[in-house]
């Protein structure tokens, strides 16, 4: 079937690609981009695994035909850090232990980061429940919620 | 997933066109039918998106009424002032989709389209007596939300039919969703109630029930309404309504739990969700 050339904004930086409509978002920037940070869990949108940003908003990608995508402002895993420092999201899943295999850890700090962006008031009770489509098969919800609840503490007290 | 030819329409004229071909089928969100096409339960030879189309997504007012538009993503509908205000049982469904990811991609237009009858947002429009706005090339049309399903996964739209917005023309003075499920997120439901009232001096002057997952097409409970209106919203009046309610389901029984069980949930649940209503009125 014909390929559409599509555009890409991933991290800041253009890809102009040629891509089939089946492939979903997460193949482009995993099997074409070479970008391997975001994983692939379930593939049916249920474990959050492949959470990635676009225009601002937290989306799985295993559920966006990349094609879709094209002219969008899509922020990974890999964005996050700038200049050499990381994420304040990612700081604080690394000083508390938030991971274990680190599977679900790309998926659960895009999401995590959106969450902040919207709202940092968000209670614990609010946070565990905005994040009840990320699933972690190591079952470390405890140090992943702390990290979450830490950088979310962080990011009020710097803006 | 089956390859495919993709298309981008920008009129809607054009992709009625489209979609009339034979095995073609729309793109909104992509939840449901990204999901079919890797399960090659959907297996169309053309996709065409809606998202391209201009004037198919947001909230607007008009006069006492609130136009949804169809592409309006599921997360921005639970989050609008003005659904959350006037139609609470609306915005509390949409709240229960699936995850945050999810409901950034998701469309009303999509959940309603799909007909699943635990769509979590059929009730809340049924209790709206939402209107369906319906556009093809030969032009448009309009039906009453429980008069556009026909079976699970069929409606009456046509091939080539699009639906473009959802018209609530009456604001409910109290209204309630209940999602029964077992998982606190990203759970389908086993059973969903909604209610509206309007009460004046105490005195029950509407009320509308909205039943989802308890017959093959989401069902409005009549009598169980009939018994409520006129009438005070005394206790024992909301029970004999949630024992009309349970009348009115013809459930399943499935995997997931049985007729009997989803008949007396019905009953209990269409009782809880009427006292919230009721209490917000
Ligand atoms: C992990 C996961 C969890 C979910 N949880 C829930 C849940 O808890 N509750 C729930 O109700 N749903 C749930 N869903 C289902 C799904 O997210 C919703 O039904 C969603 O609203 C579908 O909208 P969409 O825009 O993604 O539809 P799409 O997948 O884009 O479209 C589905 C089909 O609907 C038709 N269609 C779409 N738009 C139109 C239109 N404007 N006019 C005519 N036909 C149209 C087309 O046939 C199209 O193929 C879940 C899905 C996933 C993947
Ligand atoms: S891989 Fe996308 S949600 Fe699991
Ligand atoms: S750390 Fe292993 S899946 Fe979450």
């Amino acid at each position: 079937m014909a390929k559409h050339p599509v555009t890409l904004t991933v991290n800041g930086d253009e890809h102009d690609l040629l891509i089939e409509p089946r492939k979903t978002l997460l193949a482009v920037l995993r099997d074409t981009i070479g970008m391997t940070g975001t994983k692939e869990g379930c593939s049916t949108g249920d474990c959050g695994a492949c959470t990635v940003i676009v225009d601002g908003k937290a989306v799985t990608s295993c559920m966006v035909l990349g094609v879709t995508a094209s002219g969008k402002e899509i922020t990974t895993i890999e964005g996050l850090a700038s200049d050499g420092e990381l994420h304040p999201v990612q700081q604080a899943f690394i000083n508390t232990g938030g991971y274990q295999c680190g599977f679900c850890t790309p998926g659960f700090i895009m999401a995590s980061k959106a969450l902040i962006d919207e709202n940092p008031d968000r209670t614990e009770e609010e946070f565990r429940h905005a994040l009840g489509g990320n699933i972690c098969r190591c079952t470390g919800y405890t140090k992943i919620l702390e990290a979450v609840l830490k950088a979310a503490e962080k990011i009020r007290t710097t803006a | 997933m089956k390859s495919f030819a993709f298309f981008e329409p920008t009129t809607l004229a054009e992709a009625s066109r489209l979609f009339a071909e034979e095995h073609a089928q729309l793109l909104a969100g992509g939840t449901d039918l990204v999901i079919g096409m890797k399960a090659y339960t959907e297996t169309p030879e053309s996709v065409i998106s809606l998202q391209k189309i201009p004037g198919l997504t947001g909230i607007t007012t008009d006069g006492n009424s609130i136009n949804i538009g169809a592409m309006t993503k599921i997360r921005e509908v639970e989050r609008s002032a003005d659904v959350q205000q006037h139609h609470t049982a609306l915005a509390e469904g949409a709240s229960e989709i699936g995850s945050i990811q999810i409901r950034n991609l998701a469309t009303i237009g999509g959940n309603i389209a799909h007909a699943s009858p635990a769509a979590d947002t059929v009730a809340g429009l049924l209790v709206a007596d939402a209107h369906v706005d319906i556009a093809s090339a030969e032009g448009e049309r309009s039906v009453p939300i429980n008069e556009l399903f026909t079976g699970p996964g069929q409606t009456v739209l046509a091939p080539g039919e699009i639906i473009t917005r959802f018209r609530l023309p009456t604001p409910a003075s109290g209204s309630h969703y209940i999602k029964h499920k077992i998982r606190e997120v990203m759970d389908l439901a086993f059973i969903g109630v909604a209610a509206a009232v309007n009460l004046d001096n105490g005195t029950i002057t509407d009320a509308r029930i909205g039943l989802a997952a308890v017959a093959p097409t989401p069902i409005r409970a009549r009598e169980a309404e009939d018994l409520l209106k006129g009438n005070a919203p005394t206790p024992e009046l909301l029970e004999q309504a949630g024992e009309a309610a349970a009348a009115a389901a013809s459930p399943i029984s499935d995997l997931r739990c049985s007729a009997e069980h989803r008949r007396e949930m019905v009953d209990v649940l269409t009782k809880r969700t009427l006292q919230e209503a009721v209490a917000r009125a």
